[in-house]
């Protein structure tokens, strides 16, 4: 590594370390970011929510989307894995059915970029304690 | 550039890892490594979190989990479920002591939800030995700043009107110190950093070189660009050997990256930093001490005049700051004097960390606002009393503070509020007593401390202590008089008015706090000879139950100074004047009849 010269260089160096710390930068205000949770149960691995997960991380970071994407337990909905759960900023969750790469894309452009609803949704039919 | 998904974040400072956070480091990296996960989970060894109490700590980001008290066979269940299976481990889960409830992340935790970290803002979140981090994190933008926007009197005068004041214990402001030491001409000056954090359990300063080095060695290049200085030394306690080696790489990293050493970011300015390391004395925080310490000379103070900013290291101008004061300075820089003095109260602002010991659930390192009551510390922050005992008092400023009382709890904490109460912000060590703590041996304890660390070399100090002390230990034996309590009163005042150094002026603090604000414990040791918290051993009697006891004479025949009388069948009777307290009695004694007790009429009567 030369050495950093001006201050300007040093902004730079920051720009390309900046991603080593950024998951955990958002991880501290979780509320204020777009949060993506996906499934990742046996059955949400069983159809293939490793590689949708995959798919959101990169994509998202591609597309410079400002957003966490975490892995949660089964949610219930076997039958629809892989399932994934957006919440937006000051919205109510929402559980998405049957998320492919393909999908996830859809979802990625017409729900998290313009807040349009997509095909899929699950109605949430429970209640969480506390 | 790989792209990780989970940052497992294992707290690798001094207290987790005497509890094998190192181990559990290695086995979370190889269990990663054996299922395949590693390229999609970073392990990173960052500073301290603060909550020692429930170390090791692991925190899983992004979802915040914080995982407390894991044990090294905890990793591969922690790996399988929550990793792999996404499956928080609910029995690792920080247990909120009120609801009972597991608290699933670490937003929701009251130990967190009243601090404001600022000096300590990058300590559990980085890795400390890698300068990537710590830049990302801001690092040396401030020192970028000010060497290209700002001239050294702007700087200083930013740091003026923050407000910012000495965190390590007297609270001079710190813009004020720099100007001095600038105004001074030489041909050589030179930045020295305090590192010689030396109250019993506390560990402030530990933990931010520990966490954060690139703040320290930041704010030390701005500070030598300031006053005009080229050198800056780190003084540092050999006893805080993770503290070095982090330093160390810090340091040799900056200078890789032409953050130290020559011309820095082509201003032309230079500045190198070196260790120097201290042999653990207590004087030496004092800073014509440390001076002459890093010299090689005995670590004493001397007189000032002159001070350090006019005669100083080798006879130079020499601004000596504390660790924690330094952790601040790069964050006023970058968010502005304004910024920082709108946290806190008039005369003291921004935040400051506290070492939480004592008798008190949520132990570790916190940092508050200025302002902040002591009961919101105790009891939302430090989760309350241990074990739902009583509050007694709260010590702070270490053998140079005093003690708080409950009528001190709704007090807002700063430098003047503090010394009003008799006690002082000290380093920031606060230790919590409950109601079988005993003040007069708590004010022995720090006597003793006192008397081990003071230099010797005036008179007040070194002579005064040591006979506090001994009326001290008099009184906690019960052979207190009524003169004892005068003579620990003026005699304290002398020792404070004449003593030469900061250590001697303040070392009869501990006394004179709880003289004052717990007179009648020392009136029962002295008068009653009693000691309600049965603390002090000399004050607790062996006594005969003539319910169990049946009169065997075992116990009339063990004792060795024959203090115990009596006839077969009928109850014994121990002679209080007599006995020695070596409790033969009651080992002997095989119906239970002989306890202790703390009440000296009772033993007397029975």
């Amino acid at each position: 590594m030369t050495g950093i010269k001006t201050l300007a260089d040093l902004k730079k160096k920051q720009e390309e370390v900046k991603s080593q710390i950024n998951l955990r930068e958002k991880a501290e205000n979780p509320d204020a970011m777009i949060q993506v949770k996906v499934a990742m149960a046996t059955c949400g691995i069983a159809s293939g929510a490793k590689d949708v997960m995959e798919f959101f991380v990169e994509a998202l970071d591609k597309r410079n989307i400002n957003a966490v994407v975490t892995q949660t337990g089964c949610m219930g909905y076997c039958f629809a894995e892989p399932t994934v759960e957006i919440k937006m900023p000051d919205k109510e969750p929402i559980v998405f059915g049957y998320v492919d790469v393909k999908k996830a894309d859809e979802i990625i452009e017409s729900y998290i970029k313009q807040g349009e609803l997509v095909d899929g949704i699950i109605p949430q039919n429970y209640d969480v304690i506390g | 550039m790989s792209k990780y998904k989970m940052h497992m974040l294992v707290c690798a400072g001094t207290g987790c890892q005497s509890s094998q956070s190192g181990l559990i480091f290695e086995m979370l990296r190889d269990e990663l490594d054996r299922k395949g996960l590693s390229k999609d989970v970073q392990v990173i060894r960052t500073g301290c979190f603060g909550f020692c109490e429930k170390g090791p700590i692991i925190k899983i980001m992004p979802d915040n989990t914080f995982y407390t008290q894991v044990k090294p066979e905890d990793v591969k269940e922690i790996i399988d479920e929550h990793i792999i299976k996404g499956r928080k481990v609910t029995r690792l889960l920080y247990l909120d002591p009120e609801s009972d409830e597991h608290i699933i992340d670490s937003k929701h935790m009251g130990f967190y939800k009243k601090q404001l970290r600022v000096a300590l803002r990058n300590c559990g979140i980085i890795d400390p030995e890698n300068i990537d981090e710590s830049i990302a994190r801001d690092a040396y933008q401030a020192l970028g700043k000010c060497l290209s926007e700002y001239t050294p009197q702007e700087t200083i005068e930013i740091i003026k009107k923050s407000g910012l004041r000495g965190r390590g214990g007297a609270g001079f402001p710190t813009g004020l110190k720099w100007e001095i030491a600038s105004k001074n001409d030489a041909d050589q000056k030179y930045v020295v950093c305090n590192a010689d954090e030396g109250d019993p359990g506390a560990f402030m300063d530990r933990s931010i070189l520990e966490g954060d080095p690139h703040s320290i060695l930041e704010a030390m290049a701005i500070c030598g660009y300031c006053m005009g200085a080229t050198k800056g030394l780190i003084y540092i306690r050999a006893e805080y050997p993770l503290a070095i080696k982090r330093l160390k790489i810090a340091i040799a990293q900056a200078k890789e990256y032409g953050l130290l050493g020559e011309n820095i970011f082509g201003s032309g300015f230079d500045f190198d930093i070196t260790l120097r390391y201290g042999a653990g004395a207590f004087v030496c925080g004092e800073e014509t001490s440390l001076i002459h310490s890093m010299e090689g000379k005995r670590g004493e103070p001397s007189n000032k005049p002159p001070f350090p900013a006019q005669s100083g290291y080798l006879g130079k101008p020499t601004n000596v700051n504390n660790v924690e004061t330094f952790a601040n300075v790069p964050v006023i820089i970058m968010k502005g004097a304004d910024w920082f003095s709108s946290i806190g109260t008039e005369k003291s602002k921004g935040t400051k960390v506290f070492a939480l010991a004592g008798k008190i659930n949520n132990v570790g390192l916190i940092e508050v606002p200025m302002g902040i009551t002591l009961r919101e510390i105790i009891y939302e922050i430090g989760g309350g009393i241990k074990g739902g005992k009583k509050f007694k008092a709260v010590q702070t400023g270490g053998p140079s503070g005093g003690c708080l009382t409950e009528k001190h709890l709704d007090t807002p904490i700063d430098y003047e509020s503090l010394m009003a109460a008799g006690s002082m912000m000290g380093s920031g060590g606060m230790i919590v007593l409950d109601e079988d703590d005993c003040m007069v041996s708590v004010a022995k304890f720090y006597l003793d401390f006192i008397v081990e660390e003071s230099c010797g070399k005036c008179a007040p100090c070194r002579i005064g202590n040591k006979r506090l002390y001994e009326t001290l230990a008099r009184i906690t034996d019960g052979k207190g008089t009524a003169e004892d309590l005068e003579k620990l009163r003026n005699l304290g005042s002398v020792i404070k008015d004449t003593s030469l150094c900061g250590l001697g002026q303040t070392s009869p603090n501990p006394v004179l706090s709880t003289l004052e604000n717990f007179r009648d414990e020392y009136e029962e040791h002295v008068y009653d000879k009693t000691c309600r918290s049965g603390q002090c051993k000399n004050l607790l009697y062996y006594v005969i139950d003539d319910e169990n006891c049946v009169g065997c004479m075992a116990c009339v025949r063990v004792c060795p100074v024959n203090a115990i009388t009596g006839e077969k069948k009928h109850t014994h009777y121990i002679h209080q004047d007599k006995c020695i307290k070596c409790g033969a009695c009651m080992q002997k004694c095989q119906f239970d009849a002989i306890s202790l007790t703390n009440n000296y009429r009772q033993a007397v009567e029975v």
